[in-house]
């Protein structure tokens, strides 16, 4: 089974993305996680004004057969969360990199994203 | 350890199943996503393969008499073609496993005047047990561990029956619940039992191990894993061996798991005086239905709480229902602790509302 692992994320060894954008990332998990999981049923996340750094979990994902921690890829204040899988979780197998994405951080310090893995370092890590 | 197979495991690894350990088998968990399986067998019909549930087969003078010393239910009465649901307790009265016990109809060609089906990775167990009270008590039957003579596969949900129907020679049209026959099913001698563990309609077919695929195949519908037979079973209320109740971990009397249906005091079995203490003086503790009322998930161990944060117990099994759309779970608790009544769950240390319920969760 192949899994889509857009080239203009970048990624961290425990399946999360991050997208930058002047400033601020917006931070999800990768196709191949929510298919590690399964079901996605239940995601309970930081708030916003939260500050997470990066390396550490800012909340968990459960499919009916796991929970799992979701770690920052990045340090920085949580700006906004995705208030749409409070009723519709599903939405993190369904589009991991659209609409099931996680939260949203304005960064501390974007020379951070050197530590992250680029498409082809993840791609290569799950293949 | 190397963990047993089934014999269909070449099959589900062809199908790209995403396999786990399970009583010391390996097992399909998911074939596709439990969430769809779950749905398609509450909607029209799934197939799982069970075959790491154990058969041990006993047979001679003393069987009807061995088996029912060793089963907390009367398995005396039964006719051929039927069946029951039974615990296997040990002499305080604490549930070993769960089975269901069979008198096989007339016409199976396996020679069997008992068919007794304890849960994955007891088998060895239980027939050492059914050994050794029999030579204790100087019984005359011969018992066997026919667990990989057998491939066991469930069909369950509601279009079960016309798609058996189409497959086999049998008479379906008046197999009652418990019930069974033999009938050729894709040319492949099978015992069908109408019996599961979802809480559907449905079957459940024996037959043997080197035709696995044979059968398998022929029921074409949605291959279901051992991740939906979880859901399923749970939204029903039924019972996990090893982790609803578990001799060593958590031992619990049949009473307590809420099984007294299946524990008849008027035969001798092992167990049986303990138990019937229990019935007489009422049991500290029972199993309750617990249902979340906030979003969450109840986990295995997780603690069940008062209102005012006083430990009652802990999930013994817990997901998120796929049918309901809320967390529910089993937990044993103080019996003073009634049904409805306004309870937490620690989710990872933040209490959660929860209700204490009957079971099943679902009407069914």
């Amino acid at each position: 089974m192949s899994f889509d692992v857009p080239s203009d994320l970048r990624y961290l060894d425990s399946h999360e993305w991050a997208r930058v954008d002047d400033g601020t990332a917006r931070i999800g998990i990768s196709d191949f996680a929510q298919d590690e999981l399964g079901d996605v049923v239940f995601v309970d996340l930081s708030g916003e004004g939260d500050e997470v750094a990066a390396g550490d979990d800012f909340g968990v994902v459960e499919s009916i057969k796991a929970v799992s921690d979701i770690y920052a890829p990045l340090s920085g204040t949580v700006v906004a969360v995705n208030d749409d899988l409070v009723d519709r979780p599903e939405l993190v197998n369904e589009a991991p990199y659209g609409d099931g994405w996680l939260i949203e951080i304005e960064l501390d310090d974007e020379s951070e994203l050197d530590d992250l893995l680029s498409a082809d370092e993840y791609g290569d890590q799950i293949a | 350890m190397t963990l047993r197979q089934p014999p269909l495991a070449d099959a589900h690894e062809a199908s790209g199943a995403t396999l786990t350990e399970f009583g010391g088998w390996e097992m399909s968990v998911e074939f596709d996503s439990i969430r769809a399986e779950h749905e398609t067998v509450r909607e029209s019909v799934g197939r799982f393969d069970v075959s790491h549930m154990g058969q041990l087969t006993v047979s001679g003078p003393d069987a009807r008499r061995l088996t029912n010393r060793l089963v907390t239910n009367d398995v005396s009465d039964l006719d051929p073609g039927e069946s029951n649901y039974a615990a296997i307790t040990d002499d305080r009265g604490a549930i070993l496993d769960d089975t269901v016990v069979y008198r096989p109809p007339e016409g199976w060609s396996v020679d069997a005047d008992y068919l007794v089906v304890p849960n994955a990775g007891h088998d060895t167990e239980m027939t050492d047990r059914w050994v050794d009270h029999r030579d204790a008590w100087e019984l005359d039957a011969a018992v066997e561990n026919r667990t990989e003579s057998f491939a066991m596969v469930a069909l369950q949900g509601r279009d079960a029956r016309d798609l058996l129907a189409a497959e086999t020679d049998a008479d379906l049209g008046d197999l009652g619940r418990f019930e069974t026959t033999v009938g050729a099913v894709a040319g492949v001698e099978t015992l069908i039992s109408r019996t599961g563990y979802t809480g559907e309609p449905g079957y459940e077919l024996i037959y043997p191990w080197e035709e696995a695929e044979a059968v398998w195949s022929a029921l074409s519908c949605q291959p279901c894993g051992l991740g939906a037979r979880d859901t399923l079973r749970l939204e029903m209320g039924f019972l996990l061996s090893g982790q609803d109740f578990d001799v060593d971990e958590n031992p619990r009397n049949p009473y307590e798991a809420g099984i007294g249906f299946a524990v008849d005091l008027d035969t001798e079995f092992v167990g049986r005086d303990a138990l019937e203490g229990a019935a007489v003086e009422g049991v500290d503790e029972t199993l309750r239905g617990i249902e979340l009322v906030d979003r969450g998930v109840p986990r295995t161990g997780y603690a069940v709480e008062s209102p005012d944060g006083d430990q009652l117990g802990e999930i013994t099994s817990g997901t998120m229902s796929p049918t309901l759309g809320r967390g529910i779970g089993l937990a044993y608790l103080p019996a003073e602790v009634g049904l409805d009544e306004s309870v937490r769950v620690s989710v990872r240390g933040e209490p959660k509302k929860a209700r204490t319920t009957a079971t099943p969760f679902l009407d069914r």
